[in-house]
């Protein structure tokens, strides 16, 4: 399902292994595509004749894009012209410059450069790790009998409502006594640990919704359950992997509490630590404040955009069917 | 004997360096990549061990399947949760037992009576209005020639991080003084129309207001997702049944899709307010809580890296907890209500 399940698309949601989420996937009626056509044309006439429904879906469209995009102007203006007036005034008098960007990622004793490597290195590791633990997880909540598969799957549902803030004094004597606080591993540690309830609650969603006679027909050939992980399951499960997969990328480039908490060392501190700490000590720097907001947003929104209908199949069979 | 003990100090010595001090980008880059192939190396040979589906027994199987999850939530979330909730009758330091104390202190001191007014307004306030937003923009622009367009805009926030968008609303909100030229688009708009410069981050108790509007202009866009789903699902001929009754407009939204969606929108709202009471990074980037916006969620940051009392970090993340379940409840008698109903 993308963002806009348009209806005719129902006519083609079907094809194997396409797992949607919890909304019905348009809606299946017996009328002819060029029916429904005619249907839509007619909606959009009569939308179109009110004008205070497009005026009111302007206005909210203006207020969600206008606060990005007075930044985004001003992260190419001189410092000089950002100090001295509003960011509007650049379309009276424009001056382009990528110097903001220069000095933000380059220059002085914390270039924000090195912060993009420790972003990169903690959210790789965080997201493949608890997307295959949760997969085998999941499978076992799925495929395999046990005793105590359901109370154990519920419990693991359940942990999802714990905040992660009641973990955090304990885990970081923990890493403590180990001796790898302020390394990269309890910031990889304790984001695997995180995402897992959501991971294997969604994951085993999705496999739920595998027809059972793939899984029974593999283990009549006398496949064992990790052949049939791998060679019947995981295939077909690429979109839900896809869809878990973004969802925990955004939501470890864009942390700042597991990094703060676990990793704020500037040696693993990511982006959103440093900009923090700018927005902190350097309130009213908005020539290095807008330049580097921008440059921890452009790889999640290229990701977001890129994989935009994964992300949102993702959202729905987590909140719907939870 | 003792060469053996030099050559493992040594080789200890060095691994522990490339594991535990990455300070160059290669040194980074390459212990991400020894992180994960150590990773598929473990978890390969977990799954190699219980690949003979005839020999070993089921609870082997189940083991390596489920085992790492487990062992996982168990060390990771399970265990620390009790120990926090332990350490909320303790002292800062956890050294002496206090009872209730940090309980008491915390709904009784003015200081976090104020937190507490405030998470109780984050908490009210988020989900009605990202939900109402998101639900008017998504009956809005439904099946319109520029929906796609339209919706991509408001969803663009979610990309965004909390600190990002904390960083685009204090531009919004920049004030300045004299007879400076307003540099923040707010202040612009009052001044142009004739008024005085106004301080959105200082003045108490409306700032507050000021910095949930940054929470709300994210989550519109997870409303307005699921919510638009839920209005495309509503059957054809309920709405058309209700066109031949001649309702329309405000009629059809208040009659027909508002009752029709109410799961996904009890959904959308409970889940909002559970995201709701963990956000810190609105606050802490914003004005760090001070001018009396602090939230539980900040409070328990400053009180136990900040502050350093444990106790009291422990009691305010525990309240948290303790705030989230009412919402889940209800959540769940809801599902189940409109199970029955079905």
């Amino acid at each position: 399902m993308t963002t806009t399940p348009t209806p005719p698309q129902a006519f083609e949601t079907s094809e194997p292994g396409e797992v949607t989420g919890g909304a019905p996937p348009g809606r299946q009626d017996k009328r002819g595509r060029f029916q429904r056509l005619d249907d839509r044309a007619a909606a959009v006439r009569k939308r179109a004749a009110n004008p205070w429904a497009s005026i009111i879906a302007l206005v909210i469209a203006l207020l969600w894009t206008i606060p990005t995009f007075g930044l985004f102007v001003t992260s190419f203006r001189p410092a000089g012209e950002i100090r001295r007036n509003g960011w509007w005034e650049f379309f009276r008098d424009p001056q382009v410059t990528l110097e903001n960007y220069g000095s933000v990622l380059f220059e002085g004793d914390a270039p924000l450069a090195e912060y993009i490597i420790n972003s990169l290195v903690v959210t790789l590791p965080a997201v493949l790790i608890p997307i295959s633990i949760a997969l085998l997880a999941a499978y076992a909540f799925a495929w395999i009998d046990f005793k105590g598969r359901n109370i154990l799957f519920v419990a693991i549902f359940a942990l999802q409502i714990v905040p992660i803030q009641v973990t955090m004094i304990p885990l970081l004597t923990q890493y403590n006594q180990w001796g790898i606080a302020g390394t990269f591993w309890p910031v990889w540690l304790s984001h695997s640990i995180f995402a897992l309830p959501l991971a294997i609650f969604l994951l085993h969603n999705f496999m739920k919704d595998i027809p059972p006679s793939l899984v029974e027909a593999a283990r009549v050939d006398g496949a064992g359950h990790v052949k049939i992980f791998f060679q019947v399951l995981l295939p077909l499960l690429i979109p839900a992997v896809a869809a878990f997969g973004i969802f925990q990328f955004l939501w470890v480039w864009n942390d700042l509490l597991v990094s703060l908490v676990f990793g704020s060392q500037s040696q693993v501190a990511p982006l959103t630590v440093r900009l923090a700490s700018l927005a902190g000590d350097r309130g009213e720097n908005w020539h290095l404040l807008s330049s580097g907001a921008f440059v921890a947003m452009v790889v999640p929104m290229i990701v977001f955009l890129a994989l935009q209908r994964y992300f949102v199949r993702g959202l729905l069979a987590g909140s719907v069917k939870g | 004997m003792e060469n053996l003990r030099l050559w493992i100090d040594y080789i200890w010595g060095n691994v522990s360096t490339f594991l535990f001090d990455a300070d160059t980008p290669g040194h980074k880059l390459l212990l991400m990549l020894v992180a994960i192939a150590l990773f598929v190396v473990v978890m390969g040979a977990i799954l190699l061990a219980v690949d003979k589906p005839k020999r070993i027994p089921n609870w082997v199987v189940t083991l390596g399947f489920a085992g790492p999850a487990v062992i996982a939530l168990a060390f990771g979330l399970l265990y620390p949760a009790l120990r926090t909730v332990y350490a909320s009758f303790l002292n800062r330091n956890g050294t002496a037992v206090v009872g209730l104390d940090n309980y008491v202190r915390a709904f009784t001191e003015p200081a976090f009576q104020v937190v507490l007014r405030n998470t109780a307004l984050w908490v009210l306030l988020v989900p009605t209005l990202a939900t109402l937003t998101g639900l008017i923009y998504a009956v809005l622009v439904d099946r319109t020639r520029f929906e796609k367009a339209a919706k991509v805009l408001i969803f663009l926030p979610m990309a965004i991080s909390l600190v990002g968008a904390s960083i685009i609303w204090r531009f919004v909100y920049e004030v300045r003084g004299g007879s400076q030229q307003q540099t923040g688009l707010l202040n612009q708009l009052i001044v142009m129309f004739g008024g005085e410069p106004y301080q959105f981050l200082i003045n108490s108790p409306w700032n507050t207001l000021f910095l949930l509007v940054v929470l709300i202009w994210i989550q519109a866009g997870f409303a307005m997702t699921i919510l638009s789903a839920a209005i495309k699902a509503i059957p054809d001929d309920i709405v058309e049944a209700a066109t031949l009754d001649g309702l329309s407009g405000i009629k059809m939204f208040r009659y027909i899709t508002v009752p029709s969606i109410r799961p996904a929108l009890v959904v959308v709202l409970t889940t909002i307010a559970m995201t709701t009471l963990k956000v810190f990074d609105i606050v802490r980037t914003m004005t760090g809580g001070q001018f009396n916006t602090s939230v539980v969620a900040n409070e328990f940051y400053q009180q136990s890296f900040v502050r350093g009392d444990f106790g009291m970090g422990a009691a305010l993340a525990v309240i948290l907890f303790v705030i989230v379940i009412p919402i889940i409840v209800y959540n769940v008698r809801q599902l189940r209500l409109s199970e029955e109903i079905r």
